[in-house]
């Protein structure tokens, strides 16, 4: 039970070794060992999606992953994202919709859309609202956050067509 | 980002961890705890049990009437449990897995006794008691009568309608659980102990009271809260206990809660029953009310407010917006072996909502007026404000008719829209409304009329002009979603005519913030906007009156005007707050000595109460063949007067109504007949997700209210009030006819019941809508 293994892993772009016993969870050793505390502990069973993180760019529920899974993978936390003094496009725009009330779902949110939105360049609002419905939030009703997703697939669908549609262009002006 | 400072994101050095054994019986005597094989586990520090610890005494919440039986809450069980998950020890070790493995070590050996589960059980008769104290296992019973002449104002009625409604055992379910961190400051003696509450103050005032210590031994910092919604305006037993542990072991000590232990042992809420009766008069008013309300209480009574506090609200606001002129009520409180309640948002309200609001759609079936005129019928008119209901309540302004009859119209059109493919696609569509007034901001006076022992109710708050010019106010409420930190900013930004961004806004710290109440009760925008504005306007006085002495001019013709003080009518020479602020510190010698020692002034105020109100509507549609009930609109039309910020005001509206339609449709903690709780995790707690929420529609009526600074009213707890009554109408709507449900949440094989129990099914069957009936909706008085 309480052997311990050395693992490696990149964590927002920075080569992290930890050596942990196996049945410790990511989302634990991203907060205990590694001081990472956006990322939240909701259920500790896979349904709230307060945990979630990115592996390898898709977001992952860190409760229900061991650290050790995560060997030589790529995370991104919270953390990753923008500032306070810069803030990112969705973190504005869950400012500017109300998508947050208490706080404490939205580095899980973040992260569930950041990727969400990063796989689709057009989805519709139902798609929008099917994706924020991976995790829960008993504060907002969901309102603002779908709002806010939707506000940032709009401003990135008026930046492509500005761009015009040269592939290289329109990559380009992802952010 | 990711820098919220969650109690569980905080680090101490030495920290260590605590786990809770917990109760795995709802009633038993404890006959051995044994620690030996916990204490062999690796990283195991302690295990400690009651006897271990000093003395604690136990939470005790009392109500000073003769209808109220007092009991005690143990912090920790000694020698017997009363539901399943009460503390029996704490093991405390290096990590929380080593924690928890110690507490899987530890042996606790019961003699089980008889679990009463219900109230049904509870209060048959020989029933084993919960506490000994408690006769019948009644805590509250209240009965209360308008008129001797009820009975016959029944006999002579009309008609006499009926209606009951059971509603399901919640969680109010803050995503972030309950979380402590203590620690013992040797240097000045004091206990810090860091909570996610809703209420630092009365934290303090319970663990001191329970661990025997002046209150200024105990210092109480509630960081970032991820969610209250009323279960952390309660003391937990483990606040005082994770204290009483650092304090004993000298060293930090962490707990956070997983939610398996919220659900099993968290407080819980609003298992209730009601049976009512109304006469009805030819021409639909409502002649009289007749009510019977049972609360399942839980094992233990919460402080500070009591196990009565769902029981004296249901009895107190059953009455809700109407014209009722006679009305009587017998109210219970049933004491049982489950989790203790606490109050959740809206507390009763919702119950009683549901209840009333059901009983008006009887009434609007069987005068034939339909439920918008029978509604109508029954509310003030613009002229009868103030309004002075059956149990006292003064409804100073609102808005009761127009809400409904805008919401009515809004909500019919959006059942129109879907009526007829619904029924090609073979489904049931329903719509249906509520009406209530939401009463929030109680002050003292209205907490002492329920004699409660410890009465809450009044505010403070500290308004510091730096010398810089900046702005730092210091409130007892607590924010934890609701964004005090832009609206009281907003307050004391217009007040003192500076930016809002030069205020900063701090609670949540006993050692800095002036006695306060906490967060709860949709109190915090009344209470401490109040007096942050009365401490506002105390220091444009004196900011005022050093203006003058340097302007030389007199007190009354110095005015501020665009964040600037001068003679009124000489904006010429003239200082900005900042100058004055500087002056007020740094060059008091410029001053006479009654003038420009710093400028701070700390205010309260004790509000009257105020009265939201509300209508909402909700459009489902059934499928009889399987159950389903889709809510596929939902319509608000809400009234809290002036609105300090309407962006948090929507916020707060469909962060309500998500969890009015969760009560509705999914959410119940169950138990079997031996008192152990079946749902005990997310997968069996049916939280609403995105998908279970329909896009709300929200319109705003603002009737402002004189009884507060601002003109606002406490607006917190209302969407969670409306939903789940206008959901219930709807589902009754889509069925109409063919079944009645009466009960939430509703479950698929409910709607299979009241198909069953249906009169016949009807091919033909449709709901009629909500307008059938009403007369002359145009034109609201």
């Amino acid at each position: 039970m309480n052997e311990l293994l050395t693992v490696s892993f990149s964590v927002n772009g920075r080569r992290e070794t930890v050596t942990v016993e196996p049945r410790y969870t990511l989302v634990d050793v991203l907060r205990h060992d590694l001081g990472l505390t956006g990322t939240h502990v909701g259920c500790e069973h896979g349904i709230c999606g307060a945990c979630t993180v990115l592996v390898d760019g898709l977001p992952v529920r860190s409760c229900l992953v061991f650290a050790v899974q995560a060997e030589d993978r790529s995370i991104e936390t919270v953390e990753s994202l923008g500032s306070p003094d810069e803030l990112n496009e969705l973190q504005r725009a869950f400012s500017t919709e109300h998508g947050l009330q208490c706080g404490f779902c939205t580095p899980g949110f973040l992260m569930l859309l950041t990727a969400f939105l990063a796989e689709h360049e057009a989805p519709t609002d139902e798609e929008v609202r099917g994706a924020v419905a991976s995790n829960l939030c008993r504060c907002t009703g969901y309102q603002g956050i779908v709002r806010a997703a939707c506000a940032v697939r709009d401003a990135r669908l008026r930046a492509r067509a500005a761009v015009g549609s040269d592939p290289a262009e329109d990559a380009a002006a992802r952010p | 980002m990711g820098r919220g400072q969650f109690v569980d994101d905080l680090d101490r050095r030495g920290l260590v961890e605590l786990a809770f054994v917990r109760s795995e019986m709802a009633a038993a005597d404890i006959s051995r705890i044994g620690a030996r094989a916990a204490l062999k586990v690796a990283g195991v520090i302690a295990v400690l049990t009651a006897d271990d610890l000093a003395p604690i005494a136990p939470l005790r919440a009392a109500l000073d009437r003769s209808e109220f039986v007092a009991t005690e809450m143990p912090v920790i069980a000694r020698d017997r449990v009363r539901h399943v998950g009460e503390a029996i020890a704490v093991v405390v070790a290096d990590s929380r897995y080593a924690a928890e493995d110690g507490a899987e070590s530890v042996e606790v050996e019961y003699r089980s006794r008889q679990a009463v589960a219900s109230v049904d059980e509870a209060t048959r008769p020989g029933a084993p008691l919960v506490h000994d104290e408690a006769p019948g296992n009644v805590v509250v019973d209240v009965r209360w009568s308008s008129s001797p002449a009820i009975d016959e104002v029944f006999e002579g009625a009309p008609h006499v309608v009926r209606a009951e409604v059971s509603t399901g055992r919640l969680s109010a379910l803050p995503l972030e659980g309950r979380a402590c961190l203590a620690s013992f400051d040797e240097r000045t003696g004091q206990v810090v102990l860091y909570s996610s509450t809703q209420v630092p103050h009365t934290v303090r005032t319970a663990v001191a009271g329970c661990l025997g210590l002046d209150e200024h031994r105990v210092r109480v910092v509630a960081p970032d809260v991820g969610g209250g919604f009323g279960q952390k305006c309660v003391v937990a037993r483990e606040e005082v206990l994770v204290a009483a542990v650092a304090r004993h072991l000298r060293r930090p000590v962490k707990w956070v809660e997983d939610r398996r232990e919220s659900l099993i042992a968290g407080f819980q809420a609003r298992e209730q029953r009601y049976e009512l009766r109304a006469a009805v008069g030819a021409d639909g008013s409502v002649l009289a009310l007749d009510a019977d309300v049972v609360c399942d209480v839980g094992a233990y009574s919460c402080y500070p407010v009591t196990c009565g506090v769902e029981v004296l609200m249901a009895a107190n606001e059953l009455p809700g917006p109407y014209r009722i002129d006679t009305y009587r009520v017998h109210a219970r409180g049933v004491v049982t072996h489950k989790a203790p309640i606490a109050p959740f948002r809206g507390v009763s309200r919702p119950q009683a909502a549901l209840a009333l609001e059901r009983l008006m759609n009887e009434a609007g079936r069987a005068t034939g007026l339909g439920p918008v005129e029978v509604r109508l019928r029954n509310l003030p008119t613009a002229d009868e404000f103030p309004f002075r209901n059956v149990m006292g309540a003064r409804y100073d302004a609102g808005s009761c008719r127009e809400s409904l009859v805008k919401c009515a119209a809004a909500t019919d059109a959006a059942l129109q829209s879907v009526q007829k493919q619904a029924r090609a696609r073979g489904r049931l569509a329903g719509a249906g409304l509520a009406v209530f007034v939401e009463p929030a901001a109680y002050g003292t006076s209205a907490f002492g009329a329920r004699k409660m022992s410890i009465v809450p109710g009044y505010e403070q708050a500290t308004v510091r002009i730096d010398a810089s010019g900046s702005v730092l106010v210091m409130a007892g409420t607590h924010s934890h979603g609701q964004g005090h930190a832009t609206t009281y900013a907003q307050i004391v930004a217009d007040e003192l005519g500076v930016s809002p961004d030069k205020v900063q806004v701090r609670e949540g710290d006993t050692e800095l913030v002036p006695h306060g109440w906490g967060t709860f009760a949709s109190r915090s925008i009344v209470s401490a906007g109040g007096a942050m504005a009365r401490a506002s306007a105390v220091l444009v006085e004196e900011m005022r009156r050093i203006a003058a002495h340097l302007l030389e001019a007199a007190v009354e013709d110095v005015e501020l005007r665009d964040g600037r003080l001068a003679v009124r009518g000489s904006p010429a020479s003239s200082f900005s707050v900042e100058e004055i602020a500087k002056i007020a510190h740094h060059g008091s010698n410029r001053l006479p000595p009654e003038l420009g020692r710093g400028l701070e002034a700390t205010e309260n105020f004790d509000p009257e109460g105020t009265y939201s109100n509300a209508a909402h509507g909700a459009v489902v549609e059934v499928d009889p063949e399987t159950g389903e009930i889709e809510l596929v609109h939902f319509v608000v039309v809400e009234d809290c007067g002036v609105m300090i910020n309407p962006m948090i005001v929507d916020g707060q509206v469909a962060g309500g109504v998500t969890q009015g339609i969760g009560s509705a449709l999914l959410e119940q903690i169950v138990h079997d007949e031996s008192g152990q709780p079946l749902v005990t995790s997310l997968i069996d707690y049916l939280v609403p997700t995105a998908t279970d929420v329909p896009a709300i529609e929200i319109h705003h009526i603002e009737t402002p209210t004189s009884r507060t600074t601002t003109g606002a009213k406490g607006m917190g707890e209302g969407g969670a009030i409306g939903a789940p009554a206008a959901i219930l109408n709807a589902v009754n709507d889509s069925l109409s006819g063919l079944g009645v449900v009466s009960r939430v949440p509703i479950r698929p094989a409910d709607v299979f019941e009241a198909l069953d129990n249906g009169s016949h099914h009807e091919s033909t069957h449709q709901s009629a809508g909500l307008l059938s009936g009403a007369h002359d909706l145009g034109v609201p008085t």
